[in-house]
């Protein structure tokens, strides 16, 4: 029973890989809704091009992980009015020209409230591919993986550098469709480099669980030389949030944004492509 | 009625609490955990941590019978325990002492933690400065300007006092900031949580820190009246010195074996019904909230549709958190413990009362509880005896209050 378990739980892993391709991805990360419902939509298609995984956070008001950059965009969103069934519509509308695999982000109060299950089918009839909920830890996360699991919703867990090894597999059995790894202690928002920590954890990460999924790490990378390093040191994505945030609240819905979203998107992916070509030499592929 | 008063090994009360926490914060939360089960029952941290709250905080307070009140009111016997005559001038220096001190021992060398009044920022300076700690105190922008005074003494203490701009800029702002800090900083820093409430194992840690007053409040009343108590009444916020006084008397109904009256204790936590229940001001997350989760718990908030947590409001920047701790959310659903609410009016009106009647300037928090005597202990027996708690002084909310009454019917002349 256990091996069948274990066999549908891989099956649902190829079947929600099978966009991805085996080189490193770009994931970008928008917020819904800002600064309006509209936008999203429109910045989403403009970063389609580039990117393996779009990742389209659901504004919370009290997102405590997440830093200055993300936390602001959460509240222009809200205080336009944002509500969560505005990001299912927004996605209903990205699927009729687009396949590329779309993540939900957000914590678990408006999961909770709106009822697991009830969020996990709007959601999975939406378009949506897989869940990430920032504040819910494997511990507490029994009953929603069973309703994901029925619902074949994807699953996506974060890891810390300080997680320990045994809850790195654990987190690892638990992701159906990537593992996150937080690059640093701390929230969300640019950094200016990466410490030794990061690329040690990516190594460690890699040993223990990048056989089962896809290691995509986030938190703090925003630009091509960021990109370059964490790619050359082994990690299979690179998920990018405030600096497109960044854009978005200094462009606003204006014409420049998609032009600017795209460029940076366009630096990251070169970045990724060059700590490719790095991470194969080293390896002698 | 059997009520269980210990959680289980996952922090939960029923269904409430848990650990809903980033990843990066699982280790120190661990840490925490782990450090705080070995020192809860050692000796020496126990005689330690008793030193200080006698030598230091002053402890313990008294149970004064307030006989003027009493007979005002006609009914009731009040007594109040007085711990706004506790260091720091308010309950909350059992909890900051308790918790620096683990810190300490953890070898910790930063404390940080978030305030609305100001008396949770003030006792964790103070216990900073008395522990040798960096403290750094987040508070919201709109409670630094309405808390000026402690905000003064917060400086004077040595700590860093960090005005949070996000939200709403008040208490559940603050504990935003004190989590996001705490992720990047967790390796030299211990969160000193100021109440009931977060992630496990804070609801029972603080609770265990607070209940020195309950006990306290046992022993003196069998002094004065060779009985325990009808009613035990405190406000409640998060709920940290309610469950204080509460706890050590949760079960005395069924195992009271001294031959001291078994009964059943009636006990009522105030919560903050701003400009009335019926409006969206007010912080009464029990009479108007829904489950939900935030800070690290499963618990009653205020909330909309969407699960966005809502603003609270309160006259008393202690008690506009639109949360509750998950032990108060449990006894909710239990029965075990009424919640009431008053509102800013009453808890104005009672503030003017006990100062006209017994001399003595409550915070506008502890207001709320004998404003609850006052619209009921007249209609109790001269035999029943009430425990209220003040929980904290007044001096704090002088500006508040003067501005409020003057406003509302020009009374102070």
């Amino acid at each position: 029973m256990k091996n069948l378990e274990n066999n549908l739980e891989n099956d649902l892993k190829k079947d929600l890989n099978k966009n991805i391709d085996e080189k490193p991805i770009l994931v970008s990360f928008l917020v819904s809704g800002d600064p309006n419902i509209e936008a999203t939509l429109k910045f989403m298609n403009a970063l389609d091009e580039y990117c393996g995984v779009i990742e389209l956070g659901i504004p919370f008001s009290d997102p405590v992980a997440d830093g200055s950059t993300i936390q602001e965009a959460n509240v222009r969103s809200l205080s336009n009015g944002y509500k969560i069934h505005q990001s299912f519509d927004v996605l209903r509308e990205f699927r009729k020209f687009s396949d590329t695999p779309v993540v939900l982000m957000t914590y678990y109060n408006p999961v909770y409230k709106r009822g697991i299950e009830n969020f996990i089918v709007q959601a999975k009839d939406a378009g949506a591919n897989g869940l990430i909920i920032v504040d819910l830890p494997l511990d507490e996360a029994e009953q929603y993986r069973t309703i994901c699991k029925k619902h074949d919703m994807g699953t996506i867990f974060l890891v810390a550098p300080n997680t320990s090894d045994e809850r790195l597999i654990y987190s690892d059995e638990a992701s159906t469709m990537f593992l996150y790894l937080i690059s640093t202690f701390g929230i969300t928002g640019t950094r200016d480099s990466f410490e030794k920590m990061t690329f040690d954890f990516i190594a460690r990460a890699k040993n223990l669980c990048g056989k089962n999924s896809k290691l995509y790490v986030g938190f703090g990378i925003s630009n091509g030389e960021h990109a370059e390093k964490i790619i050359e040191n082994g990690a299979d994505g690179i998920i990018v949030g405030s600096a497109f945030v960044n854009i978005i609240k200094e462009y606003g819905d204006s014409e420049t944004t998609p032009y600017k979203l795209k460029e940076l998107a366009r630096e990251l992916s070169d970045g990724i492509t060059r700590g490719y070509d790095k991470y194969n030499e080293k390896n002698n592929y | 009625m059997k009520c269980n008063t210990k959680c289980d090994k996952n922090g939960y009360f029923g269904e409430f609490g848990g650990q809903y926490i980033p990843e990066v914060l699982k280790p120190a939360i661990e840490e925490l955990k782990e450090a705080y089960k070995e020192l809860k029952d050692d000796e020496d941290f126990q005689n330690e941590l008793s030193y200080y709250l006698k030598h230091y905080a002053g402890r313990e307070t008294p149970l004064y019978y307030a006989k003027n009140l009493s007979e005002k009111l006609g009914g009731a016997k009040i007594y109040l325990k007085r711990e706004d005559l506790l260091h720091g001038g308010a309950h909350k220096t059992n909890n900051t002492i308790g918790q620096a001190l683990l810190a300490k021992k953890m070898g910790k060398t930063r404390i940080i933690a978030e305030t609305g009044a100001g008396q949770h920022g003030v006792g964790t300076s103070m216990a900073g400065a008395l522990f040798g700690l960096e403290t750094e105190i987040f508070m919201g922008r709109i409670d630094t300007e309405r808390q000026q005074p402690n905000v003064a003494r917060m400086k004077l203490l040595g700590a860093k006092v960090t005005p949070v701009d996000t939200g709403s800029k008040v208490l559940k702002d603050a504990v935003n900031e004190a989590m996001r800090n705490w992720t990047a900083t967790f390796e030299n820093t211990h969160y000193l949580l100021g109440t009931v409430m977060g992630p496990h194992p804070f609801p029972t840690m603080v609770r265990d820190f607070q209940s020195v007053i309950g006990k306290e409040v046992k022993k003196q009343i069998m002094e004065q009246e060779e009985r325990l108590p009808d009613y035990l009444v405190a406000c409640i916020g998060g709920g940290s010195n309610a469950m204080g006084l509460f706890h050590p008397f949760l079960g005395q109904d069924i195992q009271d074996s001294n031959n001291n009256g078994a009964k059943n204790i009636k006990m009522i936590g105030i919560e903050a019904a701003g400009k009335g229940l019926d409006t969206s001001l007010h912080g009464a997350s029990i009479s108007k909230g829904e489950k939900g989760i935030l800070h690290g718990m499963l618990s009653y908030f205020l909330q909309d549709e969407d699960g966005q947590i809502e603003e609270a409001y309160s006259i008393s920047a202690g008690l506009d958190y639109p949360g509750i701790g998950p032990e108060h959310a449990y006894l909710h659903n239990l029965g075990r413990v009424q919640y009431a609410s008053a509102t800013d009016k009453q808890a104005l009106n009672a503030f003017m009362e006990l100062t006209r009647t017994e001399g003595i300037i409550p915070a506008l928090e502890s207001s709320h509880a004998i404003a609850y005597a006052i619209e009921n202990a007249g209609n109790m027996s001269k035999d029943d005896i009430m425990v209220i708690n003040l929980s904290g002084r007044g001096d704090k909310d002088l500006n508040t209050v003067i501005n409020s009454v003057n406003k509302l019917d020009n009374k102070i002349r």
